[in-house]
């Protein structure tokens, strides 16, 4: 054990732990906490009580708590704040943090403890919380000694939101936080032991450089790491891809760091990203990964992901480089730093760019995009059936004409990658997803986060009817501090993605993946104090869609779409790139493509 | 492509003293899949404030690398550094083994850690304790070599390794 030191300060200085607590959360400029109070952690409500300066929000599930942090996050660029107690309330905050861990996201999540005399003796509401979350966050602390808990705090923060972002757990024992602890201002030194590097090296951008400038078939590959480098690295790819004239393609976690309507853009890439995207990734002689990892939804079969090309790699996590992928030229840096000194050093490479490769590149991917992979038919007949691709394509020009700033959550399936696919974003941190751990019930927690930072904004969470019932506890939260988040539900009545997996690779035995009684979703609004709307048929789809916007109020709108739709384009686990099976609209057979197409090792492949 | 051939590899690793340090490496192997074919852990310098942390594991070039990726992002760890790569090193361990016998297997017992200079570091009529130190190999032959002779039981203290010359980590 480290020996103790005696503390610096005068005892004046000292106050109730709960109290320095919040004086460092203050200090690192929290403004809001999401948090369910319990046992161990009145303390810390009771300081909240008596002051002002930072805002609670009262979630009705720990698991939303963190999700709403993450909203937050996400949507401002800051650290989100998170507030449980011992035993369940922590064991319930789990998935939220490793979902958090999974995207990058930066959190600091406080959990109540036991008194440290009690650690270890199966008391009531104890559990073994660092235990617990130590592989689902990227730190965590255990405040033994009341001298440590101000540093611990500011050290949380700094770990949060430093190199590759993730959620930071400390774990407060109730005898800290009452007791008197020290007060210490966040330390101006730097971190003894957790030093991420952030600037690039400059010799390896320039072989970048080099490559890039002498690829004939090139692309780009941006992922969430452009993101979390700020709203500036984005506008900074944007500027240099558009001088590069190279065709970009964005993963799911990367959407909106490229205007998606802009000509050079090939849309999302992997197992439901577009078919020039993923052709262009498969034939390309230079790739220029920026900020995404590789992810096996992205790759498809490693050993047949795009096989004559070059790759690049910048990434801010070392363990990132070489994980799935051997690359040949690898950036450790943050992606702001590393975009900047690649323009930089793009403009300084006197070597011109292969205009004719580059034009005969063009036109290869022009003729991927006629296949338009995208297209669905949807009949305007009176009464037809909405195709859940159409009910987002209007929910997305719908937005567009109101003019208003739009941020999108998701839940999980179909619904979600229908909403990656036909929802469209020019700016970074307007979309929120589960994409690494993949959490259904994640959208509209996530939404409210995201409203309680952006009050005027429209704030929409595309959901499943699946999804939505894994926390749909939350519209008591949106109704109790008057968010106005709309909740838009594709509803096919099957967990979708289920049933499509089932179709394909399980001989279309639909196993446990129809739900036969579903609540009245309009009642259920209606029972929570917001707004229920439905729409059963195409002629009422863009009504609903323009009374749920203008609604001061939150919404769900239960709309009911073609239970047996698809989502494609898809690459079945375990292919490669170039054998994408498109939608029945391009004539394939989807039983043929499937049967033809999955191996029993794609089979065994989530 | 780098070798896919599976190579072993000494690994040491500074870490800051405090709880759970060791729940974090430990868990980063076993939550991966990575081997742990030994390890050593104690405070190394005169404070107690860091510890040194040595893991002998096995991989192909590629796994190895990563292995050292996730064990540098670890927040109280301030170095990392591959001894097998680095350069040459030294590894030894140290192993008690204790070997009941009587009669002409222990006289042989006693010739052959005479041999491989091991220690009688406790004696009966019916047994005795060695002690010994070198590295993972020679162990492992001492130990096969008293097998026949009346091995009882083992415990040893896994690598501690440096490398050569004036070279640190």
């Amino acid at each position: 054990m480290t020996q103790i030191l005696a503390a610096p300060d005068p005892v004046e200085t000292h106050q109730a732990g709960a109290e320095v607590l919040l004086r460092a959360l203050k200090e690192q400029g929290v403004e809001v906490i999401f948090g369910y109070p319990g046992g161990a952690v009145l303390p810390i409500y009771d300081a909240i009580f008596q002051q002002n300066a930072i805002r609670h929000i009262l979630v009705r599930h720990e698991q939303a708590a963190v999700h709403a942090a993450e909203g937050y996050a996400r949507s401002t660029g800051r650290v989100g704040c998170v507030l449980v107690t011992s035993g369940p309330g922590a064991t319930n905050a789990v998935t939220g943090l490793l979902d958090a861990l999974m995207d990058s996201i930066p959190l600091v999540c406080l959990t109540g403890q036991v008194p440290t005399h009690l650690i270890g003796n199966d008391a009531f509401q104890e559990a073994d919380t660092t235990g617990i979350t130590r592989p689902a966050t990227k730190h965590n602390y255990l405040v033994k000694r009341p001298e440590d808990l101000a540093r611990i705090v500011h050290e949380a923060f700094y770990v949060a939101r430093s190199g590759r972002p993730g959620p930071v757990v400390i774990d407060l024992p109730k005898d800290i936080l009452i007791g008197k602890a020290p007060y210490v201002s966040a330390p101006t030194a730097e971190h003894r032991s957790y030093r991420p590097q952030t600037e690039p090296d400059r010799s390896a951008i320039a072989r970048a450089v080099a490559l890039l400038k002498s690829a004939k078939r090139p692309v780009i590959y941006s992922g969430g790491g452009v993101i979390n480098a700020g709203p500036t690295a984005g506008a900074a790819m944007t500027a240099l891809v558009r001088k590069m004239g190279y065709p970009i393609t964005n993963t799911l976690m990367g959407l909106g760091a490229y205007p998606s309507n802009d000509p050079q853009f090939l849309g999302m890439l992997g197992m439901h990203g577009t078919y020039e995207a993923n052709l262009v990734m498969h034939g390309c002689d230079v790739m220029l990964n920026i900020g995404a990892r590789f992810d096996d939804r992205v790759t498809g079969r490693l050993n047949a992901f795009s096989p004559n090309s070059k790759k690049i790699h910048i990434d801010i996590d070392p363990s990132s480089i070489n994980k799935n992928v051997r690359v040949d030229i690898a950036i450790v840096g943050d992606a702001g730093r590393a975009i900047a000194m690649l323009a930089e050093a793009w403009d300084a490479d006197p070597t011109p760019v292969d205009r004719p490769a580059i034009a005969a590149w063009w036109k290869q991917i022009a003729e991927w995009r006629g296949i338009d992979c995208l297209k669905f038919d949807q009949t305007q007949a009176s009464g037809g059936i909405i195709k859940p691709q159409y009910a987002i394509q209007r929910l997305y020009d719908i937005t567009r004409e109101t003019g208003r700033d739009t941020f999108i959550t998701t839940e999980v399936g179909q619904h979600q990658m229908w909403a990656a696919q036909y929802f469209r974003f020019d700016k970074p941190n307007r979309w929120m997803t589960s994409g690494g751990l993949g959490t259904m019930g994640y959208g509209l927690p996530a939404a409210m986060g995201v409203q309680i930072a952006h009050p005027d904004a429209l704030v929409i969470d595309i959901a499943g009817e699946a999804s939505i019932l894994m926390n749909i506890q939350e519209m008591s939260t949106l109704c109790q501090y008057r968010l106005p988040v709309k909740v838009f539900i594709l509803n096919n009545q099957y967990m979708g993605m289920v049933r499509q997996w089932q179709e394909l690779l399980h001989g279309g035995r639909y196993s446990e993946s129809y739900t036969e009684a579903l609540p009245d979703f309009v009642k259920l609004a209606d029972a929570f104090g917001g707004t229920g709307l439905r729409a059963t048929s195409v002629d009422q789809l863009d009504d609903v869609i323009r009374e749920m916007i203008a609604s001061p109020r939150a919404v769900i709108a239960d709309i009911c779409v073609d239970q047996k739709e698809n989502c494609f384009p898809m690459i079945p686990s375990g292919a490669p790139h170039n054998e994408m099976i498109l939608g029945t609209e391009h004539g394939a057979n989807i039983a043929d493509a499937g049967a033809a197409k999955l191996t029993d090792a794609g089979m065994a492949l989530v | 492509m780098t070798s896919p051939v599976i190579r072993s590899a000494t690994i040491s690793v500074l870490v800051e003293n405090e709880a759970g340090v060791l729940a974090r490496v430990v868990g980063l192997f076993s939550g991966r899949g990575y081997n742990i074919d030994s390890l050593t852990v104690a405070p190394v310098d005169d404070n107690g404030h860091r510890s040194r942390i040595n893991i002998v594991t096995s991989g192909t070039d590629m796994v190895i690398e990563q292995i050292k990726a996730q064990l540098d992002r670890l927040v109280p760890v301030y170095k990392v550094a591959d001894l097998t790569l680095g350069g040459p090193h030294i590894a030894r361990e140290m192993a008690l083994i204790k070997v009941i016998a009587t009669g002409e297997k222990r006289a042989e017992a006693l010739r052959l850690a005479d041999a491989f200079r091991a220690r009688v570091v406790d004696a009966t009529s019916e047994s005795f304790v060695f002690e010994m130190t070198g590295n993972s190999d020679k162990l492992d032959a001492f130990a096969a070599l008293m097998r026949p002779l009346g091995l009882a039981e083992v415990s040893r203290t896994g690598v501690a390794a440096l490398a050569r010359g004036a070279t640190i980590i």
